[in-house]
C-alpha cells in the first residue's frame, strides 16, 4: 500500500521518465531524419517539465508580496526554462534546416538510405 | 576601472562582433571586424591570468546582481588558463582564416561565417568563464548552435550529414547536462557553483546527486567526444570547412573537458569522484581505450583529415588519462596536454588546410611527393606530427611526461608502457603520412602545387614553433597546469 502511495505521490517524476526515455527511444529507432528531430523535442520537454514541477509548491501563490499569503512558489525554474525553451526552438529550427538541405543535397532524408548511397561513390 | 571589467569583456566583445558581421554584407569587411575582435581577446585573458596569478581568484557580479543570486562570472587560474589557450587559437588563426575561407566559402555566405565563428569563441569563452551552472548551458548551446552552422558550411554534402548527425548527440549531451543540473539544482536550491559545491556538504551520496553526477558526467563526456562517445567527431572534422577544423580541434573538446574538470572538482569534489566512485576506474579504462582504438583507425584512414580527427580522439583519451590517474602531477599532465594538444592540433590542419588550398584534396594518394612543391608545409606536418606522438622537444613530450610520471606515483608502471606503445600507433599513422609527402614521386595534383599564401604561411610557422617552444619553456603551460590541478586537488574554486 505504502509503496503504490510512493508511487502515485511522484506521477510528475512518471510522466517525466516516460517523455524522456521515449523522445530517447525515438531519436536511436527511427531512421527518418524529421522523426528523429521529433523525439529529440521530446526528450527536451521532459526535462522541462523535470525543472518546472518541483518549482510549484502546493498551495503557493505566484512570489509577490502581500499579507494574506505566506506560501510562495519559486519563479526562477520558469525563467530557466523559457531560456531552454529558445534554446530548444533555436536547436529544432537548426536540425530542420538541415534536414531540408540533405533532402536537396541527397534526395531522401532517410539514413539507410543516404549511407548506402555515400558507399557507392 | 577598465580591468575591473575584464570578466564581462572576454565575453561580450565576441558577442558584439557577431551581431556587427551579421550586418555586413562583404566577407572581407566582416574579417577585419572578427580580427579585431579577436586580437583584443587573448589581451584580456592574459590580463585575466596576471590578475589571478597575482591576486587569487576574481569574482565578477554581472549585472550587479550579487552572487550567488546573480550570475557570478568567476575566474581562477585554472578558467583563466583556459580562456588565454582558447582566445589565442582564435587570434592566431584569424590571419589564416581569410584565404582559407574566400578560398571555401561562397562570397554571400562569408559574413555569416563570420559572425557564426565569432558567436562560437563566444559561447566557448562563456562556459569557460562563468560560475553559473544554467549560464555555462546556454553558452554550451551558443557554441554548439554555432558549430553545427560553421561543419555544416563545409564543401562536400557530408558536411550537412556530420553537421546533423552531430546536432543530434550534442543536444542529447546538452540535455544530459541540463538534466544534471537540474536535479542538482532541486537538491541544493541554487546554480551557482561554489555556493552548490559547499550545499552539497553532507548529501553527496543521496541517490539524487548521484543520478546528477551520472548525467553531467556522460553529457559533457558526449562534448568532449570521450571514447566511446565520440562517433560524431571524425565526420564532423574531416568535412567542415578547413578554418573551422582547425579552430574547433582546438578549442571546442578543450573546453568540454574543462567544465567537466570544474564540476568533478570544484562542485563535486575529489572525496566524491575518487573516494566514493570508481570514476577513476572508468576513465582509466575509457581513455586507454580510446589512446588505442582511435589511434589504430587512424593508421588505416585514406583521407587525412579524418586521421587527424582520430588522432584527436586518441589525444584526449590522454587528458582524461590525467583525471583517471588521480594525482596533482597526473592531472597537470592531462591539463597541460589539453594546451599542447590544441597547439599541435591546430598546427597540422592548418597545415593540411594549406595543402587542400592548394591541391583541393586530403587524401593520401593525392599528398604523395608534395614536400618538393611545399616543403615548409609538409615540415609543419613533420614537427606537428614528432608532437602528437610525444618525441622529446616538442611539447607532446612535457605533457606524456608528466602522465608518465603520475603513473609512476601511483605504482602504475603498466600504465607507463601503456602510454608508450599507444605513442608507437602515433609513430605508424604520422609516419605513413611523412613518408608518402616526402619519399614518393609526386602526384599529378601535387606536381602543381606550391607554397600556400603567407598569410597562411605564417600562423602555421607560429604554432608550429610554439610546438617546439613549448617542449623546453614550460613556465606557460606546465607550472600553470601545475598550480591549476593545485587548486583543483584541494577543491578550490
Amino acid at each position: 500500500m505504502n509503496l503504490l502511495q510512493e508511487i502515485i505521490a511522484h506521477y510528475n517524476h512518471w510522466i517525466i521518465i516516460f517523455l524522456m526515455v521515449s523522445g530517447l527511444y525515438i531519436v536511436v529507432a527511427h531512421g527518418n531524419m524529421i522523426k528523429k528531430l521529433v523525439g529529440l523535442s521530446l526528450f527536451q520537454t521532459s526535462v522541462y517539465l523535470l525543472y518546472l514541477s518541483p518549482g510549484k509548491i502546493l498551495g503557493g501563490t505566484p512570489p509577490i508580496l502581500s499579507d494574506q499569503f505566506t506560501v510562495y512558489s519559486n519563479p526562477l525554474p520558469h525563467v530557466l526554462i523559457l531560456t531552454a525553451i529558445v534554446v530548444g526552438v533555436a536547436t529544432i529550427a537548426l536540425g530542420l534546416a538541415l534536414v531540408v538541405r540533405i533532402n536537396e543535397a541527397f534526395g531522401t532524408i532517410e539514413e539507410d538510405e543516404i549511407f548506402a548511397e555515400d558507399e557507392d561513390e | 576601472m577598465i580591468s575591473a571589467h575584464l570578466p564581462a569583456l572576454q565575453v561580450v566583445l565576441p558577442l558584439l562582433g557577431a551581431v556587427v558581421c551579421a550586418f555586413l554584407k562583404r566577407g572581407s569587411w566582416a574579417w577585419l571586424v572578427a580580427l579585431a575582435v579577436s586580437l583584443v581577446l587573448p589581451a584580456i585573458a592574459l590580463g585575466l591570468l596576471y590578475q589571478t596569478y597575482e591576486g587569487g581568484t576574481i569574482s565578477y557580479a554581472l549585472g550587479g546582481w550579487r552572487p550567488p543570486f546573480g550570475i557570478e562570472y568567476r575566474v581562477d587560474i585554472f578558467n583563466a588558463f583556459v580562456l588565454v589557450l582558447v582566445s589565442v587559437i582564435g587570434a592566431v588563426i584569424m590571419p589564416y582564416a581569410k584565404r582559407s575561407v574566400e578560398h571555401e566559402i561562397p562570397e554571400d555566405k562569408q559574413a555569416w561565417f563570420y559572425a557564426i565563428y565569432l558567436l562560437c569563441l563566444c559561447g566557448l569563452l562563456g562556459i569557460a568563464i562563468t560560475g553559473d551552472a544554467f549560464n555555462a548551458f546556454v553558452f554550451m548551446e551558443i557554441s554548439s548552435l554555432a558549430t553545427y552552422a560553421l561543419i555544416a558550411m563545409g564543401r562536400d554534402r557530408r558536411a550537412l550529414l556530420a553537421a546533423y548527425q552531430y546536432l543530434i548527440m550534442g543536444t542529447i549531451g546538452a540535455t544530459f547536462y541540463v538534466i544534471g543540473v537540474g536535479l542538482l539544482y532541486s537538491m541544493t536550491g541554487t546554480l551557482n557553483l561554489a555556493d552548490m559545491a559547499n550545499r552539497l556538504a553532507g548529501i553527496e551520496d543521496s541517490r539524487a546527486v548521484l543520478a546528477a553526477l551520472a548525467f553531467l558526467t556522460v553529457g559533457i563526456s558526449l562534448k568532449l567526444a570521450l571514447f566511446p562517445l565520440h562517433v560524431w567527431l571524425p565526420n564532423a572534422y574531416a568535412y567542415a570547412p578547413s578554418m573551422a577544423t582547425v579552430f574547433l580541434s582546438a578549442t571546442a573538446t578543450k573546453v568540454a573537458v574543462y567544465l567537466l574538470l570544474r564540476y568533478f572538482f570544484s562542485v563535486f569534489g575529489v572525496s566524491v569522484i575518487y573516494a566514493d566512485l570508481p570514476v577513476s576506474w572508468i576513465f582509466l579504462v575509457l581513455s586507454i581505450a580510446a589512446m588505442f582504438g582511435a589511434s589504430l583507425v587512424a593508421v588505416f584512414q585514406a583521407n587525412i583529415k579524418r586521421m587527424l580527427a582520430y588522432s584527436s580522439v586518441a589525444q584526449i583519451g590522454y587528458i582524461t588519462l590525467g583525471i583517471a590517474i588521480a594525482n596533482k602531477t597526473g592531472l597537470a599532465g592531462g591539463i597541460v596536454h589539453l594546451f599542447n594538444h590544441a597547439i599541435m592540433k591546430a598546427a597540422l590542419f592548418m597545415a593540411l588546410g594549406s595543402i587542400f588550398f592548394r591541391i583541393g584534396s586530403v587524401r593520401i594518394e593525392d599528398l604523395a611527393g608534395i614536400a618538393k612543391r611545399m616543403p615548409v608545409t609538409a615540415g609543419v606536418f613533420v614537427v606537428g606530427g614528432l608532437g602528437l606522438i610525444g618525441v622529446p622537444g616538442t611539447a607532446g613530450f612535457i605533457s606524456k611526461w608528466y602522465l608518465g610520471l603520475g603513473a609512476i606515483e601511483n605504482g602504475w608502471w603498466w600504465l607507463l608502457m601503456l602510454i608508450v606503445l599507444s605513442s608507437a600507433i602515433a609513430v605508424l599513422y604520422v609516419g605513413r603520412v611523412v613518408e608518402v609527402m616526402w619519399f614518393r614521386e609526386p602526384s599529378p595534383v601535387a606536381k602543381k602545387a606550391e607554397e600556400p599564401p603567407l598569410s597562411m604561411l605564417l600562423p602555421t610557422l607560429l604554432l608550429t614553433f610554439a610546438t617546439i617552444y613549448f617542449g623546453f619553456d614550460t613556465f606557460l603551460t606546465a607550472h600553470m597546469a601545475d598550480l591549476a590541478a593545485q587548486l583543483l586537488l584541494t577543491g578550490g574554486r
